[in-house]
């Protein structure tokens, strides 16, 4: 009954992860081979998943809707015909809401101890969403890695990584149960290791790349422990009602939670500790260290880490479990006032804004960024803002996206391979005009100006905080709103207006510190050729690639001496539009200012065996304004404070930080990152690790080693026992002694060997002879 | 029936057989003195199956004839080979074999 409701799409979606994990290997095995180096057949396989994603969508938003239409006729009978298929808790939930049945389908992976781990799809309105969201912005960021990554000297295994990531975090966000969970979400772990350290030449880079994976690593600690922890508490859960899944089942993980039959101290444990693994892979204050690190990767690898993959994961468990979180935190019980999520989302907002204001790398501001956003997300859902903090999710990916890209964009055409927003970038509105377009309008939009995508998303987890109660992370978001819009008005400046700087000025100079080199070994000599055109060893390298884009401004790049900053190619460009576009227009999905909640009817199921009650709050513009009036403050403060210190007047203002004690004092606090990696590197790596270290040498040379010299030296003697008297004398004794026993003999016998025919018949007849003789005398 | 005569006979064969075998240098000769062996056993097993009875001895004598055929026919084709090498047939010569 049901297969026939939901369709192939729905019924299939599993697919849509693995297509791109077997276009991984053939990449990895076919793509050196291909005309376009593999990157092809990762293009191929994320618009396939892509499809697949948004023919799943579809069929899930018809299944949604017919399930209203269902209810709308059936709520007198609510246990009726459709009873099966949708189960209708209007009676006990209060609120009317529908709850759609989530498309779960599995396969038994293997089987221990009477436990089976399947693999399989939970697909639900979020599962949806993310899959949709994870296929598109794949799919862009790897049209745009063609042009952005022309001529890399890993440029196939770029790919295959980019593609084995993607469909790590689409096998992620439909896992059924668990451990695919944990399956998706280390292939993540692996690929942004990767990816990051895809120039690991450069001793930065593959530190980077560590500290990404160390820092994760030790979140998941607690995400081991978080499923341990809810599997055995689930598990007691199944054994009662009976059923045929098991504790790692997140639907049944889900009911358990909302059955309220499980222990509570056993829900706040499980839920803590998977929230440590949330703070680590979402960046989280205080494991937040690791995200502007990673900048240290190629753009677009940067790009979809920080919209739709990898960073999102963490999010995407909070939002998936929610159950569990909810209830063992006790979101929106009583009047509680703080909890672990929202504590945490809260200081990230905070902390990660304002360090995005001392960042001169413009890719740094916006990983800051990045992870302020995500302290919007788990605020939103510490407050019991579920729906918002998911459709922040959706908005930010784009225009995340989107400004990444941007940067991208102007490092790739306009200042030349550096993202430093001080030294090489300023006053390239006017050169690369698509650009700046791109990146103002998702800067608007992540800013939250009204009828921008942001707007929506974000102030409706304002909005949320406010009405349930949560006063201190009502502020914290208003802060935050004025936070973004000011940084965000920071990088612009720097990067769109005043004087151009650096190599946006078109001047050259050859130390790059922040640099996106992707320079072939050979490059320098190709450089020496060109000499007269003064280019350096990373344009050499793509200036094969040019070749492709003539049209563009780069055909003069090798003529006239750098030809400056320019307008990138289309490949780059048109993902920028489409983003932009999205920017703007994906808020419209669930515009509250309008009465539009299609995402909210689309995604979230309202209420439920497997789902908190959600609150929901009526949007009224007077509710809005603080915010509103916030966003405008700060982007007006902002600006003229960034005219007067980066501008070209005279003004007080100029060096203030140097000038003025408590402020350089802060500057310098900030510009230290609150001394967090010094923390970690000196004080926890060190401190602890030092003296561990030391111990565990003494032990090593004094315990271990004692063992180890006396059990070699008693070996040695025993061995040397042996040789003497059992190798010497009783094995090579006998081997010798039957040698010569053979010799001897051999010798005795050699002259009846005569050849001689005759003798040889003497002998035998002799023999039988005697034979007989013997034969006579035994029988007698 | 006394069957001594048949059995002295046989005995009489086989000596002049190994005799022929031990003495004589030409191996056409030799081969012979093998047929008179046998032969002689042949007399042995039809003396035995005659007093007992019973048809084995036949049975057996009619095998080691056959057998005894194809061994000279393999004989002979040897020392023809050997002839045809060494041109000689004298074994007491032919003493490749010795160890």
């Amino acid at each position: 009954m049901l297969a026939a409701e939901t369709g192939w799409f729905l019924e299939h979606a599993y697919l849509i992860p693995i297509v791109p994990a077997v276009a991984f290997a053939l990449i990895i095995f076919l793509g050196k081979r291909m005309p376009m180096k593999g990157s092809e057949i990762g293009i191929a396989s994320m618009v396939t998943s892509l499809v697949l994603a948004a023919g799943t969508a579809y069929q899930w938003i018809q299944h949604v809707d017919d399930a209203h239409a269902a209810t709308g006729e059936h709520a007198s009978s609510a246990f009726g015909g459709f009873a099966r298929a949708f189960r209708f808790f209007a009676e006990e939930g209060g609120e009317h809401g529908v709850y759609v049945e989530p498309v779960i389908r599995k396969v038994v992976w293997w089987q221990s101890g009477g436990v089976e781990i399947g693999l399989g799809q939970h697909i639900d309105g979020l599962a949806v969403m993310a899959l949709l969201l994870v296929a598109f912005i794949s799919t862009l960021v790897q049209i745009y890695s063609l042009e952005y990554l022309r001529g890399d000297r890993r440029y196939t295994h770029f790919f295959a990584a980019l593609t084995l990531f993607s469909a790590g975090m689409l096998a992620m966000v439909l896992a059924e149960n668990m451990v695919q969970l944990i399956l998706g979400w280390e292939i993540m772990g692996l690929c942004s290791f990767m990816l990051i350290g895809h120039w690991w030449e450069d001793k930065a880079n593959s530190e980077a790349a560590l500290k990404a994976f160390w820092t994760v690593r030790v979140g998941d600690i607690g995400l081991m422990v978080g499923t341990g922890i809810i599997f055995f508490g689930a598990s007691s859960f199944v054994s009662e009602h009976g059923g045929s899944a098991n504790g790692f089942s997140i639907q049944t993980i889900n009911e358990w939670a909302m059955s309220g039959t499980g222990s509570h101290s056993v829900l706040l444990w499980g839920a803590v500790a998977l929230f440590i693994a949330c703070i680590a892979k979402s960046g989280q204050f205080p494991l937040h260290t690791w995200l502007p690190d990673a900048m240290a990767g190629p753009t677009p690898v940067s790009s979809l880490l920080h919209s739709s993959t990898m960073v999102v994961a963490g999010v995407f468990l909070v939002a998936r479990l929610y159950p569990v979180f909810s209830v063992g935190l006790e979101i929106n019980v009583g009047d509680q006032q703080f909890n672990l999520i929202a504590v945490i989302g809260g200081i990230t907002i905070l902390i990660a804004a304002f360090l995005a204001f001392v960042q001169n790398d413009i890719k740094k501001v916006l990983a800051y960024s990045t992870v302020s956003q995500l302290g919007y997300m788990m605020m939103g859902l510490g407050v019991g803002a579920w729906v918002p903090a998911v459709f922040h999710i959706f908005t930010h990916a784009f225009f995340k996206c989107c400004l990444f890209l941007c940067a991208g964009s102007v490092s790739h055409s306009g200042s030349h391979h550096s993202f430093d927003m001080k030294k090489d970038m300023g006053g390239l509105a006017r050169k690369m005009p698509i650009t700046f377009a791109c990146w103002t309008v998702s800067a608007i939009a992540l800013a939250g100006v009204p009828f921008f995508s942001g707007f929506f998303s974000k102030d409706e987890i304002i909005d949320l905080a406010h009405h349930n109660g949560y006063d201190v992370f009502y502020y914290i978001g208003l802060i935050g709103a004025f936070l973004t819009t000011a940084y965000m008005t920071r990088a612009t400046y720097l990067t769109f207006f005043g004087k151009p700087r650096g190599a946006a000025a078109g001047e050259h100079h050859d130390e790059h510190d922040t640099h996106d080199a992707h320079a072939d070994v050979h490059a320098p000599a190709m450089a020496m050729a060109m000499a007269g055109g003064g280019l350096d060893d990373a344009h050499a390298d793509t200036a094969h690639g040019h070749d492709a884009h003539d049209g563009h401004g780069h055909g003069d790049h090798h003529g006239d001496a750098h030809a400056g900053p320019h307008e990138s190619p289309p490949l780059i460009t048109v993902p920028l539009i489409i983003l932009a576009a999205l920017a703007v227009v994906s808020g419209y999905l669930n515009a509250a200012p309008f009465h539009i909640e299609k995402f909210t009817e689309w995604v979230a199921n309202t209420s439920g065996v497997a789902f908190p009650e959600l609150e929901h709050v009526e949007f009224t513009w007077s509710a809005a304004l603080p915010s509103i009036l916030l966003v405008g403050a700060g982007f007006v403060i902002s600006l003229g404070v960034c005219v007067s210190i980066y501008g070209d007047r005279k003004s007080p203002l100029k060096g203030i930080t140097k000038r003025v004690a408590p402020l350089r004092w802060i500057h310098t606090f900030l510009w230290n990152k609150y001394y967090l990696d010094a923390l970690y590197e000196k004080v926890i790596v060190r401190g602890l690790a030092g003296p561990i270290s030391s111990a565990a040498y003494w032990i090593n040379q004094n315990v271990i080693d004692a063992i180890v010299n006396r059990a070699g030296s008693s070996a040695r003697q025993t061995g040397g026992w042996v040789y003497r008297n059992i190798d010497q004398r009783v094995v090579d004794g006998a081997v010798n002694g039957s040698g010569a026993a053979a010799r001897g003999s051999g010798t005795a016998l050699q002259p009846t060997q005569s050849g001689k025919v005759n003798q040889y018949g003497a002998l035998l007849f002799g023999a039988a002879a005697i034979g007989a003789l013997v034969l006579v005398i035994v029988n007698t | 029936m006394l069957i001594n005569q048949f059995l002295i006979l046989g005995a009489i064969l086989f000596c002049i057989g190994v005799y022929g075998v031990i003495a004589r240098k030409n191996a056409v000769l030799v081969l012979m003195s093998i047929e008179l062996i046998l032969n002689s056993v042949n007399l042995n097993l039809l003396a035995f199956a005659l007093r007992n009875n019973d048809p084995d001895g036949h049975v057996f004598a009619l095998y080691v004839l056959a057998i005894a055929a194809a061994e000279v026919g393999v004989g002979l084709g040897l020392v023809l080979l050997i002839y045809r090498n060494k041109r000689t047939i004298a074994l007491d010569e032919l003493s490749e074999m010795k160890g």
